[in-house]
């Protein structure tokens, strides 16, 4: 049976401007998926439990308060020591180019910044998770 | 789709995410060769439903009740149902933001599920979650339903013991004296206590009860402040009182077959729906009326 996509849509650390948030969370549910938010100031630890129990295909990070180096590493390291490096991990926010670049080099699979189109968005998650998948079921 | 025998390693494990798998799975209409493997293993846990209008305070009080349960050493499975669009079919799952103390505790397994267009208040796949947590070894299960009001009581066949959360100031007695969640509390809840109106609610409750006809057990009243945490001893002691009257009683068994006659139902019920809709969609003939159309369709059944 067709299932919908399951997305975490978090937000980590000191940053309470969630509008972003809500706004991708709101696309994605518009899109037919099912959106699970942590709500605001979560640790790396919180947000990969969450993806693991909900049994979601991807996680969205919004970071809006220029800790991007750090709380997306952070999240990788955790998906790894849970062994849930397939859930496909993404995100965005005020992030200038070079570290976007950065950060898709550790594995982000896709940072987007301010401006980046809704449809692009729900298409890069409708098709890196219908990959996903097609691996892990 | 991963195979039935490593999910089934990785449940028998502990690992939660086999129990997160396995749900995914009833969820998409494939828990039939899990549930065999695993419904043996089920009829531990202690189950609480928990209902009420949006706005109530569920999830706070689904939070307080869990750290109360894992305070006294319990495991504990949460089971959040959230609606979805009748358009998209998408969802938007929010009743984590009240639990979030409790994401990184190894004994507490949070699940969010989508309605799917499954009304009452549950999703069509949640006695299969409950099921399974209880498989899983959790200790107590908290079903939390969707909070639209007046006609949610699936809760009570899925539940041993059903919580009605009512909170002040939000209607007359005449709302009380409704038929539909009020006829299913074992416990009513009434939260947000600190509301000047809160006592005014409770004697409405009280002489509501006054009027119903109740067999062996009369619904406890609980007032507490979720987000305070006030009243939440009380409240656990009186799911404690319950559960020992279903117990003493037998009536727990009663209540176990009506949540195996629910789940049966659910089952059927779906296979039922898509064979109907097939019949229904290949039968073009408007020419005669929808009774004599539905009659001829299920002659044909």
């Amino acid at each position: 049976m067709d299932r919908p996509l399951r997305i975490v849509v978090a937000k980590a650390g000191l940053d309470g401007h969630d509008r972003g948030a809500k706004v991708i969370a709101r696309a994605l549910r518009d899109a037919g998926m099912e959106v699970i938010y942590t709500g605001l100031f979560q640790t790396p630890e919180q947000i990969v439990q969450t993806a693991i129990q909900e049994d979601a295909d991807g996680i969205g990070l919004s970071i809006l308060s220029g800790a991007h180096m750090t709380l997306f590493p952070l999240i990788l390291d955790q998906l790894k020591a849970q062994q849930a490096e397939d859930i496909v991990f993404f995100g965005g926010g005020t992030i200038p180019p070079e570290d976007a670049e950065a950060l898709r080099e550790r594995g982000v699979q896709a940072v987007f910044t301010p401006g980046a189109p809704l449809q692009e968005i729900v298409d890069f998650v409708n098709g890196a998770c219908g990959k996903r998948r097609a691996l892990v079921g | 789709m991963l195979s039935l025998d490593t999910l089934l390693v990785e449940f028998h494990a502990g690992r939660p995410r086999g129990l997160a798998r396995a749900i995914t799975r009833a969820e998409s209409g494939e828990g039939a060769s899990l549930m065999r493997a695993l419904y043996e293993r089920t009829g531990k846990a202690l189950t609480i439903g928990l209902t009420g209008p949006p706005g109530v305070g569920k999830s706070t009080l689904t939070s307080a009740l869990v750290k109360k349960a894992r305070s006294l050493g319990k495991s504990v499975g949460v089971i959040s149902v959230d609606p979805s669009s009748p358009f998209s079919h998408g969802a938007l799952l929010g009743d984590r933001i009240r639990l979030t103390e409790h994401f990184v505790d190894p004994n507490v397994f949070i699940r969010s599920m989508a309605a799917r267009g499954h009304l009452g208040g549950v999703s069509g796949a949640t006695g299969d979650a409950v099921l399974l947590m209880d498989a899983f070894g959790l200790d107590v299960i908290i079903i939390e339903t969707v909070g639209v009001g007046q006609s949610e009581i699936e809760i009570a066949e899925l539940a041993q013991s059903t919580l009605v959360a009512l909170q002040p100031g939000s209607g007359d007695s005449i709302q009380v004296l409704k038929a539909g969640i009020m006829e299913i509390a074992d416990i009513f809840v009434v939260n947000k206590a600190d509301h000047p109106m809160a006592n005014q609610l409770k004697r409405e409750i009280r002489s509501m009860m006054e009027i119903l006809q109740y067999g062996a057990w009369v619904p406890e009243l609980a007032m507490t402040q979720a987000l305070e945490g006030t009243g939440i001893d009380e409240l656990w002691s009186a799911i404690e009182r319950h559960r020992a009257y279903l117990f003493e009683t037998g009536e727990i068994e009663r209540k176990r077959r009506a949540a195996f006659n629910h789940q049966v139902r659910q089952l059927a019920l779906g296979k039922l729906q898509h064979r109907l809709d097939a019949a229904i969609a290949s039968h073009p003939d408007l020419s005669i009326d929808p009774y004599a159309a539905s009659e001829r369709i299920l002659a044909e059944f």
